[in-house]
């Protein structure tokens, strides 16, 4: 039996085992289909209608129609996947990833000029490092 | 008789493409990053390889969740350019080498790595990124490239011991292949980085130098690097460095170190490249 409770103790990180790429599979498709100008326009033009034709749970339509990442992937959603949706909203992966961090735009990015976020105290919540 | 030549790892940050395709190769932000590839566009004007086995990770463009392979090669006359979510980038579309591929698919195989192959595929900006930094703008790509596509995205990816085993493999397969051809093997993705979550923007120097120093002369310690210590230590994405290990497993035993170049940042990730050759 796999035991993957290793992976709870990297603070901030979510893995995307065989597990979650089930629970995802149909909101990480409906990102796929945002590679076609077409879908991308009939997303922008009604994000709901759009949503609904995928039998994706309700609070995975709610994560995206909030574009709240952290949700997304509370619920199955890969970052590589989602990616279509900030692209659809031409939305830089930079911007995208600072929107998960709680830090605002800027902070985020003056963080990564400084030389990104130090690993110091983020690898282990139970060792403390 | 084929011979590898050459080998080169750098990363592939979809940014990078952007600020090619925007023309802003100059600016304050960007000037820094291109400088670390201005040795390499020299070299490869003088090197002229006939083909690059490039390994890389696709990011949900040609692979969705309906399959995922962990090992595939790309066989294909040619591969058109994907569309990310924000159209194609504007870049040639990719010629593959049919011949040598197949003869890679089948010989791989047979030596016991089970390759899914690939017949038709967009390529993303895991590919195309390392082409622009190296090769610049050209009206056509001045080289046939292989794609060898890892996956990466869903856990977990191959094992570093299992992707420098699969280099070895590449070297065996490449030299018993007839036609008279100069082959480089690229390893792209990398360095530190975490793209997600309330940890996004990691970056961990200390471990990217002593793997770059590894990459040279000290491959059983980056072999031995378990998925757990690079979620840990290089962030959920740095674990693309497994890709690294394929093109240090096909250049033998020893090489040397012919360029390296380390910067932080290009946007959330840590650029990391090194040009080797084997002794």
């Amino acid at each position: 039996m796999v035991d993957n409770s290793e992976f709870d103790d990297i603070p901030g990180t979510t893995v995307f085992t065989a597990e979650r790429s089930h629970q995802g599979f149909h909101l990480n498709q409906f990102c796929m289909s945002l590679m076609k100008p077409e879908n991308r326009k009939r997303f922008k033009a009604n994000e709901r209608a759009c949503l609904d034709e995928w039998p994706m749970t309700e609070a995975q339509k709610q994560a995206v129609l909030d574009r709240d990442y952290n949700a997304m992937m509370a619920n199955g959603g890969n970052v590589y996947f989602l990616a279509k949706i900030f692209a659809t909203d031409g939305i830089s992966f930079q911007t995208a990833a600072a929107s998960m961090t709680g830090m605002t735009e800027q902070e985020y990015a003056a963080m990564m000029l400084a030389g990104g976020r130090s690993p110091e105290g983020v690898r282990s919540i139970k060792e403390g490092r | 008789m084929a011979r590898i030549t050459a080998g080169l790892t750098t990363s592939h940050v979809p940014a990078i493409g952007v600020a090619i395709d925007q023309g802003k190769e100059q600016s304050d932000y960007w000037a820094p990053v291109f400088a670390g590839y201005e040795w390499t566009k020299k070299w490869i004007g003088e090197e002229r390889p006939d083909v690059i086995i490039l390994v890389y990770n696709d990011h949900a463009s040609a692979f969705s969740l309906e399959m995922i392979p962990t090992f595939a090669i790309g066989c294909a006359d040619q591969y058109p350019i994907a569309d990310e979510g924000f159209g194609p980038r504007p870049v040639p579309t990719v010629v593959g080498h049919p011949g040598l591929a197949c003869h890679l698919a089948q010989s791989l195989i047979l030596d016991e790595f089970d390759m899914t192959v690939i017949n038709k595929m967009d390529v993303d900006h895991g590919l195309t990124v390392p082409l622009s930094l190296v090769y610049g703008k050209p009206a056509a790509w001045p080289v046939r490239v292989i794609p060898l596509a890892v996956n990466v995205v869903q856990y977990p990816p191959p094992t570093g011991e299992r992707c420098y085993k699969l280099g070895q493999a590449i070297r065996r397969a490449v030299e018993s292949y007839e036609e008279d051809l100069n082959v480089q093997v690229w390893g792209t993705g990398g360095m530190s980085h975490q793209l997600q979550g309330p940890r996004a923007g990691l970056i961990n120097q200390e471990f990217d130098n002593e793997f770059l120093d590894n990459m040279i002369d000290n491959t059983a310690q980056l072999r031995r690097i378990s998925h757990l210590e690079y979620l840990r230590e290089s962030g959920s994405e740095g674990i693309e460095l497994v890709m690294w290990l394929i093109m240090r497993g096909a250049m033998g035993e020893n090489v040397r170190e012919l360029h390296r170049f380390y910067h932080v940042p290009a946007s959330n990730t840590a650029v990391g490249h090194l040009v080797v050759e084997p002794t």
